[in-house]
């Protein structure tokens, strides 16, 4: 069991004059045998960071440790091929002239005496990442999406990798496919106990992956903790927003009580007071639609984590329907949306009940 | 029958028109493509039939002797040694340029290209200048490599730059060293344009006749131009040839046979990443060494002779009233030859891009054999055929000018189905929809965007025609001069100098071309 530790990374591209710096000092710790993911969107340096922990390209600047070993100290590291970590590129990267028992064969020895123990080995890890046996001898190219991400998975798993490397390996699948094969990785690699970083742009991958979550955003990780901690709790604003839909709304508070738009909302921070933003998710606000004829006439009023508003736009999407609503009382006309579920959705010019469930998370 | 009961609803009728219109231009398209195939197929049907009327026991006599063997080695030796040495040096100078941080990649690259401006025959002008001595099978070698390792290098070193750079880094992570990745990921990758440049660089071994007259190595070639020359028409030359075609399907069925049937395209559809180029460290020095010897003697040598004879021969040689006229003969020629090919080629690559099929595939598969044969056989064919059938047209413009359409058909169908696929029916469509008639969307879509693929092949076909010798020597009109017969009259006579504004202009010629093809190979590989 090996963990993985970064420290201080760094590393441009590109001439002196339009230096573009990919990693603007780096330190992560990844726990032996547990799954981490990076996340964060295109051009936010995390692919840089992949390549240099495979030992593809040196940083300029930092240390790369695997269980205690120094891998890359700066300039001068171990070359990839002498590191035996695994690596599953985006699309697979299969090789197309080579058969898929070959593709998954290629870091076995190749000795003709050890050839029954490799192809038992060939045939082992088939059955590890549940693919028929009768697709060894096909081409690459004769094998769907799914398939091919796990012949590469399989090709990495062969020479039992001590970190295995996951570079958007299910961006290309249909989405169907991709929740189900990223269950089956996720469980494949905790179970062989095997230290595994995703690196994916997508928050709900990363988040139903991993063990750890580490967002990154202009070469720096802004935030790196649990996956309900980082949803729960995001760092700021920007990392609220590029982890679920949320509700950021200007407040003040006192006495573990935020004053917003929605009225008094129950605040995760007690110690504070004063001017701050507050964060809630759509699924702690909960809409109903008022009664006949005005919350007024039934003698409903605003009151603690209860507010109106008038729905201004429907967006009917099936399973759920998406509603902007226009916030009515003391609060300058606020616009939200919310999410609500499909049934009974309140239609466009209705007024609406929205009560807050839980507390906000104070920036 | 079914047309008995349409009159009755008029809108059936005029979808029913419309549709027959549609079938009666693609029947126009395939009796053409038909008719052009049937000519096309004239010098392979030469071949057969001056064997059956030959008669067995002189075919055996003529083609079983010793002078016939001799031949045999020579030539098979020339391709076993030239067609491997090619490709080690393509491949090399193709990983320097494109795969490592060689300085002066970019122009070293264009180097490498540029042999290709230099037709085969001033090639070996060039050498036979510097070191008269060379000859014989070592010179035959020497100088076919450094004229043709182009044609390897250009699809070589394209299909490097298009390699997607994730696999290499996928069998790095499964241990292997930087030179076992080359030699099991990427290698194998390069089988096909290896096998495709192979091909293409043993058709042109068994093709040309200058280079290997000039530095006294005799093929298959020579020894037919030779047999024609002395016997003029003679049975013998015509059994040298059916052993020549035979050797080019020799050539085709072993490419054919060993090319295999892999997908050698990337799988998957993530966006490929740039390739890190290799550092080459200490070894930079020795490794600028490859490129700067092959540019020294492919470019070097040619030019450095071109020099010394037009100084050598001073004023005297720019004789420019035969200069002008064998540079408008030749102009002449390769427009008319070049504009006639690209017309012709069009219901070929038309059918096999808007209607492929099985007669497609027969009639392309006949163009591309019948152009895959040196000029010499079609040369001989039109002799023979116009002498016995229609003599007024015996060493006319128009024979050579079909001469040069059977030789270079291909070259003008390759550059149009391109062009042709590139505007595809849906693009008529949505004109059509917007109210163009049949014939504009034609026009205004789809040769629009097909124009610029035609030019390239009507250049192509263009520059072959004016450096073409062999056909143009058997079949041109007497006192027809273009510049390559011309120069070849000139080095004949030992007039090395008078020869030397003649190289250089078709050299000057051809530098556009190749500088287009070296732009080509580039973009093929999406930049």
């Amino acid at each position: 069991m090996t963990s993985l530790e970064l420290r201080g990374l760094r590393k441009t591209y590109g001439p002196a004059a339009a230096l573009v710096t990919a990693l603007d000092g780096i330190d992560l710790n990844v726990q032996a045998g547990s799954r981490t993911a990076i996340v964060g969107p295109s051009g936010s340096g995390k692919t840089s960071l992949l390549r240099i922990i495979a030992g593809f390209e040196a940083p300029d600047a930092g240390t790369v440790r695997l269980g205690g070993q120094l891998l890359a100290d700066g300039q001068a590291i171990v070359p990839a091929h002498e590191r035996g970590i695994g690596y599953v590129p985006q699309d697979g990267a299969l090789f197309p002239h080579l058969s898929v028992a070959d593709n998954v064969g290629f870091g076995l020895p190749r000795h003709t005496a050890e050839r029954a123990q490799r192809d038992q080995r060939i045939s082992e890890l088939m059955d590890m990442v549940s693919l028929d046996q009768a697709l060894l001898q096909r081409r690459p190219h004769e094998l769907s999406g799914g398939q091919q991400q796990r012949v590469a998975l399989a090709r990495a798993l062969a020479q039992r990798p001590r970190l295995m490397l996951l570079d958007e390996p299910f961006s290309a699948l249909d989405t169907g496919l991709r929740a189900t094969t990223r269950k089956a990785v996720a469980q494949l690699l905790s179970t062989a106990g095997i230290t595994s970083i995703l690196v994916t742009h997508d928050q709900a991958e990363a988040l139903s992956f991993a063990d750890q979550v580490a967002v990154m955003r202009a070469g720096q990780l802004v935030q790196v903790g649990r996956p309900q901690d980082v949803y729960a709790r995001p760092v700021d604003p920007v990392t609220a927003h590029f982890m679920g839909d949320a509700v950021v709304l200007p407040a003040q508070l006192s006495g573990g009580w935020a004053n917003c738009a929605l009225g008094q909302v129950a605040a995760a921070d007690t110690q504070r007071s004063g001017a701050v933003q507050i964060m809630l998710r759509p699924e702690q606000l909960q809409v109903t639609q008022a009664p006949v004829g005005g919350l007024a006439a039934a003698g409903i009023g605003t009151g603690v984590g209860v507010s109106h508003g008038v729905v201004v736009d429907a967006d009917f999407c099936g399973a759920g329907t998406e509603l902007t609503v226009r916030l009515s009382g003391g609060s300058d006309g606020a616009v939200l949306t919310l999410h609500n579920t499909g049934m009974q959705a309140p239609p466009v010019g209705a007024e609406v009940c929205i009560s807050v469930r839980g507390l906000a998370h104070v920036f | 029958m079914t047309t008995a009961t349409l009159p009755s609803t008029p809108h059936l009728t005029q979808r029913q028109a419309r549709r027959l219109s549609r079938v009666s231009r693609l029947s126009w398209f395939a009796v053409a493509a038909v008719a052009v195939s049937l000519v096309a197929l004239l010098p392979l049907g030469f071949v057969v039939w001056v064997g059956f009327q030959t008669g067995w026991d002189t075919v055996v006599a003529l083609v079983f002797r010793p002078r016939v063997g001799e031949l045999l080695v020579n030539t098979g030796l020339l391709v076993l040694l030239t067609v491997p040495l090619c490709t080690v040096l393509a491949v090399a100078l193709a990983w320097l340029t494109e795969r490592s941080d060689l300085p002066g990649a970019r122009t070293w690259a264009w180097l490498a290209a540029a042999p290709l401006a230099v037709p085969a025959f001033v090639h070996s002008y060039a050498w036979i200048s510097v070191a008269p001595g060379l000859q014989g099978l070592f010179g035959g070698v020497l100088v076919s490599v450094l004229a043709y390792f182009p044609f390897l290098y250009l699809p070589i070193a394209a299909a490097l730059r298009r390699l997607d750079p994730g696999m290499e880094d996928a069998a790095a992570s499964l241990g292997e060293s930087p030179w076992g990745v080359f030699r099991r990921v990427v290698l194998p990758q390069l089988r096909l344009p290896i096998w495709g440049g192979a091909l293409l660089v043993g058709l042109h071994l068994l093709a040309e006749y200058g280079l290997y007259v000039m530095i006294r190595f005799d093929t298959f070639t020579t020894a037919i131009v030779d047999q024609f020359q002395s016997t003029y028409n003679g049975v013998a030359a015509n059994m040298l040839a059916g052993v020549l075609v035979v050797c080019c399907f020799v050539l085709l069925g072993l490419e054919a046979g060993t090319r295999g049937r892999e997908r050698y395209a990337r799988v998957g559809t993530g966006s490929a990443r740039q390739p890190v180029s290799a550092r080459l460290g200490r070894y930079t020095a020795l490794c600028l060494v490859l490129p700067a010897t092959v540019a020294l003697l492919s470019l070097g040598v040619p030019l450095v002779t071109l020099v010394r004879w037009l100084v050598a021969g001073g004023a005297k040689v720019w004789n420019l009233p035969e200069l002008g006229a064998a540079l408008g003969q030749s102009l002449m020629l390769g427009l008319a030859g070049a504009l006639l090919t690209t017309l012709v080629a069009v219901p070929m690559a038309w059918l096999s891009i808007r209607a492929p099929g099985r007669l497609q595939r027969v009639l392309e598969g006949s163009n591309y054999l019948v152009g895959s044969l040196p000029g010499i056989v079609v040369a001989l064919a039109l002799v023979t055929i116009t002498v016995r059938v229609a003599l007024p047209l015996y060493q006319t413009v128009f024979t050579v000018l079909l001469a040069y359409v059977l030789m270079f058909l291909p070259r003008a169908i390759v550059n149009w189905r391109a062009g042709i696929a590139q505007a595809p029916l849906e693009l008529e469509q949505a004109a059509r929809s917007l109210g163009r008639t049949p014939l504009q969307s034609l026009w205004q879509v789809t040769l629009r965007l097909a124009a610029p693929s035609a030019a390239s092949g009507f250049a192509m076909v263009f520059l072959a025609i004016t450096n073409e010798l062999t056909a143009t020597l058997l079949l041109s009109p007497n006192g027809t001069q273009t510049l390559a017969t011309a120069f070849w009259s000139h080095t004949s006579e030992i007039d090395y100098a008078g020869a030397a504004p003649y190289a250089l202009i078709m050299v000057l010629l051809s530098l556009p071309l190749t500088w287009l093809l070296h732009l080509q190979s580039k973009r093929a590989a999406g930049r």
